[in-house]
């Protein structure tokens, strides 16, 4: 069994190993960087340290947020042993906790950015559960 | 491995480190005066400790190493071998060895497979050229148990501790017939301890004996045991970390103060402020090293170095104990060896070229450091041949650094500084101490990148002196903040030149464009621009000033030795800022240097004024340096920025920008004579003036303009040479861009040709020519 923190973004629901999720932030200042990867959003201030903020909808190809998302929006603060990134998302979900049996790798038919970040699926009732490398996250630059 | 025996291991690494520094330098010594036994005993009681834990820990190659050199000062120490000075350097190859097994010892775990043979070897020849070749380096390893126990006499070596009856008498409490009395009795069976006995018989006060025992004991110890602790370098960052939020999160509350006016949150606001920044300044003084660390590397370099090229070298180390951050001092390790490597072998003479030029046999390299102005400054200076400029334009032109054109605008000391320019190198043979021509320019952008200036100054067959200057501490420095499209950066002070401010639409007006490059003219030099919202978001020369300004703000940097101007919208505060470096995702980015928070808890981005002057194409390589203003010549077209004056009778001077280093005015009453030589004090020199129309021969008599009171006389400053001088002219009519070559040669002397420019006949002055005969005429 593995565990997952979802989170939605426009109309889908994603997921990330627990494990690998360090906290999550309501909405902050973001000092845009100019002349970086263009997902990069910013950088923002988490108890001092500098972290960088990736925009997720500018990655999976999603519409632009409006207004009203970008300020209810929520940091999920990913760590591993390069330092915290954060990731910009609508809404935080439930830890679910998936059979690692029901895991399907995406279809195959999946194409674009998608597919580079989207690891694969686990069919929820009525939602599909995308689940995102987020080891990749920290090789953006 | 246990993790206890890594860390038996890594305190052995520690401690081993020092002591090959120290060997190193001891060894020197000991090549200088191999009578010196104090100096002998240091080097084996060394030896011996590395030799002795090694055996403990299994690592037997580097033993077998150790105890060969151990032997062989052994011998040296009993005066049963005579001193040969090919010991000297077997004996510092043994160190180099025991370094290497370490160094491997470090990163692999274990130490090297090399088994020293050859080294091994040589010890052996010197060891058994003795008459007496009786002590056997004994070769089945491991060894017996008397590499653990010193040699019998080995104990004397150590000065013994001040005796508690000669402490006494020194101080006058007791008299030696007191002290001899007592050690009869306690010879006689008084099995009391002197000290006791003393206190009964002599009458000497118990306090006075219990404190010098106090004396004896430290003695015995060494008091640098007692006073000071090994502290992890990692424990340290951590600390400078958290000690650099603090500094950030008293930013913060001295933010508040503005808005609060409550007297005890001020008065608290104030004391935590205080406290911070005495904080601050001793957890940065626990970073802080001597830079006789690195400097204590150097007399074996330059022993090393001159005896490869057969130079004879002596170095003098001034001001070892200069403090630096241990960041700082890792970062100048290899540009200062690399200096100290290129004096020797290109600046210094060998003893025959020395004596004939009535210089002593052996060389002096100084190398000297001292804290001003909040810089470490090192002065690495040598008595060899110096930098001969016409050499170095010589090497430039050979190597297609430089165009002759530009070559021959040149100052001196501009010529000296080609040196910095990637591929140069003017060995005349490549040696393997240097003349690969990775060498300078490396230099520069190490000391550079940790906020550093390098200059090189010297006279021709008297020396050179190259004068490094270097920030205190790389983790909090001062920094300009300026706004740009809503956002704020971070300009490092040390390349801040200045500030300035165009007023209004009049101010705006000022900034001219030279092809599409906007440039101002500042103090008559012309200063190339780039817009930072341009570098950065692409917006043009757009500036979005705050509501109710309608001024140009302008920072002055400088880049490599050349100044641009930066227009920010806005100019802010200075403020000391916290650098931190930027994620994995951003470190590609050249124009940032990293990241800071401001006082109101946001993030700002640190710029790199180097990055951001490539960026805006500020300097292109070696093509730039031209003399005078950063504007570099135009190939295509072949047109040159042009100086156009008047002389009498409304006479039209050119004179290339290029060889102009300022344009001054000077007041009448300021000029002084000395002799016949007209001078002002210009820049705390003396600057000689020629008025142009003296030196022209005159075609027609004419009143000579007079000048009415209050006036000033427009000066034109040419830089010879490092030497400048001042052109009088009547006025300064204009900057422009044109063609400089000769439509007809000139007809007078002094002038090299004609030409039409802005609609006028142009005479185009010959400098060199009159800046000759105008010296000549008054000396």
């Amino acid at each position: 069994m593995s565990q997952f923190c979802t989170f939605s973004l426009s109309s889908f629901l994603f997921g990330i190993q627990v494990e690998a999720v360090q906290e999550i932030l309501p909405a902050c200042a973001t000092t845009p960087v100019p002349l970086c990867h263009e997902a990069i959003e910013g950088l923002i201030n988490l108890r001092g340290q500098i972290v960088p903020a990736v925009n997720l909808r500018c990655l999976l190809d999603l519409p632009v947020a409006s207004l009203e998302q970008v300020a209810d929006s929520l940091n999920v603060v990913l760590h591993n042993d390069d330092g915290p990134l954060a990731l910009v998302v609508d809404e935080i979900g439930d830890v679910l906790e998936m059979d690692e049996n029901l895991f399907e790798a995406p279809p195959s038919t999946l194409q674009g950015a998608a597919r580079t970040w989207i690891t694969g699926t686990y069919k929820l009732e009525g939602k599909l559960l995308l689940i995102l490398d987020h080891e990749r996250f920290f090789e953006l630059g | 491995m246990s993790s206890e025996m890594d860390d038996i291991i890594k305190e052995f690494l520690v401690e081993s480190g020092e002591s090959l520094d120290k060997l190193d330098r001891d060894l020197l010594v000991l090549e200088r005066d191999p009578g010196n036994g104090k100096c002998i005993d240091r080097i084996f009681r060394a030896l011996h400790t590395i030799k002795g834990t090694c055996g403990f820990l299994g690592f037997h190659r580097l033993e077998r190493v150790a105890h060969t050199g151990e032997n062989l000062l052994q011998r040296l120490r009993e005066k049963s071998l005579p001193w040969q000075a090919e010991m000297g350097n077997a004996l510092l190859k043994t160190v180099d060895a025991i370094r290497l097994h370490l160094e491997c010892l470090e990163q692999a775990g274990k130490e090297s497979e090399e088994e020293n043979e050859a080294l091994i070897d040589l010890l052996m020849d010197l060891l058994n050229g003795s008459l007496h070749s009786s002590i056997q380096f004994e070769s089945s390893f491991p060894p017996d148990e008397s590499t653990f126990n010193p040699p019998s006499n080995f104990e004397e070596t150590i000065p013994p501790p001040p005796r508690l009856g000669e402490l006494l008498v020194a101080q006058g409490v007791t008299t030696r017939a007191d002290i001899d009395q007592a050690l009869q009795s306690q010879s006689q069976g008084d099995r009391r301890p002197i000290g006791e006995i003393l206190a009964e018989n002599a009458q000497v006060p118990p306090e006075v004996i219990t404190q010098n025992l106090e004396v004896q004991s430290k003695a015995r110890k060494g008091d640098a045991a007692d006073s000071s602790i090994r502290v992890d370098v990692g424990l340290l960052e951590r600390l400078m970390n958290q000690v650099g939020e603090l500094v950030l999160a008293r930013n913060q509350i001295l933010q508040c103060t503005t808005r609060i006016q409550d007297p005890d949150f001020l008065g608290a606001a104030q004391r935590l402020s205080l406290i911070t920044t005495e904080l601050q300044e001793g957890v940065m003084k626990t970073r802080m090293q001597p830079i006789g660390i690195v400097f204590g590397r150097f007399p074996r370099v330059v022993r090393d170095v001159a005896q490869q090229l057969g130079k004879r070298v002596k170095i003098e180390i001034e001001g070892a104990e200069t403090e630096l951050d241990r960041s700082i001092l890792e970062a100048i390790k290899d540009p200062l060896t690399h200096i100290v490597r290129n004096s020797i072998d290109h600046g210094i003479e060998g003893p025959g070229d020395r004596e004939n030029s009535g210089k002593p046999a052996e060389g002096t390299l100084r190398l000297r450091a001292f804290h001003e102005g909040g810089q470490v400054n090192i002065e690495i200076s040598d008595d060899g041949r110096g930098i001969d400029p016409e050499r170095i334009k010589r090497k430039a032109l050979e190597k297609g650094l430089i165009t002759p054109q530009a070559a021959a605008m040149m100052s001196a000391k501009e010529l000296v500084h080609l040196i910095f320019l990637p591929g140069f190198s003017t060995a005349e043979a490549v040696t393997n101490i240097s003349g690969r021509g990775v060498g300078m320019d490396v230099v520069r952008t190490n000391i550079e990148r940790i906020g550093g200036t390098v200059d090189l100054s010297g006279l021709p067959g008297k020396g050179t002196v190259t004068r490094i200057k270097i920030p205190l501490t790389l983790a909090i420095i001062p920094a300009l903040i300026v706004g740009c499209h809503e956002q704020r950066y971070a300009i490092p002070q040390v390349n801040l030149v200045e500030l300035l401010r165009l007023e209004g639409p009049e101010g705006r007006a000022k900034i001219e464009h030279i092809h599409g490059t906007p440039v101002y003219r500042l103090r008559g030099e012309l200063l190339p621009l780039t817009f930072l919202g341009n570098e950065l978001w692409n917006t043009g020369e757009e500036i979005r000033p705050p509501e109710g300004d309608d001024s140009l703000s302008i920072v002055v940097l400088t880049a490599d030795g050349h100044p641009f101007g930066l227009v920010v919208d806005e100019v802010r505060d200075t403020v000391e800022i916290v650098v931190k470096p930027l994620s994995k995702h951003l470190k590609g980015i050249p124009v940032f240097a990293g990241a800071t928070i401001l006082g109101d808890g946001k993030v700002s981005l640190i710029l790199d004024v180097m990055g951001l002057a490539q960026k805006a194409n500020i300097f292109s390589g070696g093509a730039a340096v031209t003399a005078g203003s950063g504007v570099k010549e135009d190939a295509q077209d072949g047109s040159v920025e042009i100086l156009l004056c008047r002389g009498p009778d409304d006479a039209r001077w050119a004179i290339p920008l290029s060889v102009v280093s300022r344009l001054e005015e000077i007041d009448p009453a300021t000029i002084e004579h000395t002799g016949s030589l007209a001078v002002v004090q210009y820049r705390d020199t003396l600057l000689p003036l020629i008025r142009i129309s003296d030196i022209l021969p005159e075609r027609r008599i004419v009143a000579r303009t007079n000048l009415q009171p209050g006036e000033k006389i427009p000066v034109v400053v040419h830089d010879t040479g490092g030497q400048p001088v001042g052109l009088m002219v009547d006025a300064i009519v204009d900057i422009i861009r044109e063609s400089l070559v000769a439509q007809r040669p000139g007809s007078r002397y002094g002038v090299s040709g004609c030409r039409v420019l802005q609609e006028r006949i142009t005479e185009i002055l010959d400098m060199e020519t009159i800046v000759r005969a105008g010296l000549e005429a008054s000396s």
